[in-house]
């Protein structure tokens, strides 16, 4: 064996890494999870707190976009009232597949205190949610918390398999 | 500011002894007593007729004719001072009365004197802008429409302000139900998907207390999950066990690996 020639069996494992396309797409999903920042009440000041440096998001890839065509998730931080449910739908549809929804604190997940006509009861009437978070609101860890749990989700997904819709139309 | 009294055993009064409570009626005055508001008073009535005037916590309410508005309030505007229109909206007295009272908060900043001004129109009627003399009360009367459904003339914008445009109902009248009517719950669900996804959606669950254990599509049970909105009696769902904590990338490991003997 010529001396400019690597042993690789003596040093320690061949340079080759063997892992397989669902770990390797899924490594680099679950680490740029980009949101599309959907605050409508006082749940958006603990989301903004998460982004900001105390709890930094940008550890976990999460970075926030205000363009639906960008982001992966949506996390839905606040009350949802009727008027404005089409608008959570239309920005919904124009995300990209694939895409997750996170209902952040109890208004998004029910309608919480807001039992009255002008709030929607739940943004699952409207569009499909992944992970409902509850609180009022939330604190930061909570929502960290749901960003680790939709990254396990992720994680146990094949790459192949389509995003079938999992509620509505 | 309801007068404090001290609260004694509170503890073991039940918490809604007084539910059906009526206000005590706050102590009125006569104009006269106040000499600023006793000259307004005199210098009004010579231009409309003021049915009923009245001091009320230190503030003059003048009842009015509700024809009369736009020449009353520029009067107050113009030639009184009370240039600040701070409020104004209506209140819904159409199961006692028949009627809705409009009233309007007025402040003079040189006078340091508020007065109120009120009147009364039936349901079917329409009351005219005051736009004209306070721009605050665009969005004032655009809001009395959405919320009541009285008609303003004279307004150059009559639209609702916080409702949807095509919201069915006034919300704020008493007869309107807090859950709303039909259309109200049903509204995102006809705008978004049409009318004939109200059987799939299904009707709004408002009962914040409400678990069932055989309703599948809303509910999960833990360590018995089937398939969303399967029987609740069926097989739960096989969840396969993933090992999180093992390395993303694996490395090679020559000791441990077997060569498969091939002949056999």
């Amino acid at each position: 064996m010529a001396q400019h020639q690597v042993n690789y069996a003596a040093s320690g494992g061949l340079p080759v890494a063997l892992t397989t396309v669902d770990k390797l797409v899924n490594w680099g999903r679950t680490n740029s999870l980009w949101v599309l920042t959907y605050g409508l009440a006082c749940c958006a000041i603990e989301m903004m707190a998460s982004g900001a440096s105390r709890y930094d998001f940008d550890r976990f890839g999460v970075i926030f976009r205000a363009s639906p065509r960008q982001s992966d998730v949506m996390i839905v931080a606040g009350t949802l009232t009727k008027k404005h449910a089409e608008f959570i739908r239309r920005l919904y549809d124009q995300m990209a597949e694939p895409k997750w929804v996170i209902s952040m604190g109890s208004c998004a997940n029910t309608g919480g205190m807001f039992n009255t006509y002008a709030t929607v009861q739940g943004v699952d009437r409207v569009i499909p949610v992944d992970i409902y978070l509850p609180g009022c609101a939330p604190r930061p860890e909570t929502l960290q918390y749901a960003v680790l749990l939709l990254q396990k989700k992720l994680r146990k997904r094949s790459i192949f398999q389509k995003q079938k819709p999992k509620r509505l139309v | 500011m309801r007068p404090y009294k001290p609260k004694k055993n509170v503890q073991k009064q039940s918490y809604y002894n007084d539910r059906f409570w009526v206000a005590p009626r706050v102590p009125q005055e006569a104009v006269e007593s106040d000499e600023i508001f006793a000259e307004d008073f005199k210098s009004l009535s010579k231009t409309r007729k003021v049915k009923e005037a009245y001091l009320e916590r230190g503030q003059m309410v003048l009842i009015i004719n509700a024809k009369d508005n736009v020449t009353i309030l520029k009067h107050l505007k113009e030639k009184l001072g009370y240039d600040v229109l701070s409020e104004m909206s209506a209140i819904d007295y159409l199961a006692q009365d028949g009627e809705f009272e409009i009233f309007y908060q007025l402040l003079s900043m040189q006078k340091r004197r508020r007065v109120r001004v009120k009147c009364r129109i039936k349901e079917n009627e329409a009351i005219q802008s005051v736009e004209s003399l306070f721009r605050s009360a665009d969005w004032s009367e655009r809001e009395m429409y959405d919320m009541f459904g009285i008609k303003v003339n004279n307004h150059p914008y009559l639209k609702r302000i916080l409702m949807p445009d095509d919201w069915v109902g006034h919300p704020l009248r008493k007869s309107y139900p807090l859950h709303g009517d039909e259309a109200a719950q049903w509204y995102e669900v006809d705008k978004i998907f049409g009318k004939e996804y109200r059987d799939i959606i299904g009707p709004e669950q408002r009962d914040a207390a409400y678990i069932s254990t055989t309703d599948t599509c809303n509910f999960a049970r833990i360590k018995h999950e089937v398939p969303r909105c399967a029987d609740p009696n069926s097989e739960p769902e096989r969840i396969e066990k993933f090992n999180d904590d093992a390395p993303l990338v694996e490395t090679f490991d020559l000791t441990k690996s077997k060569i498969v003997d091939r002949t056999r």
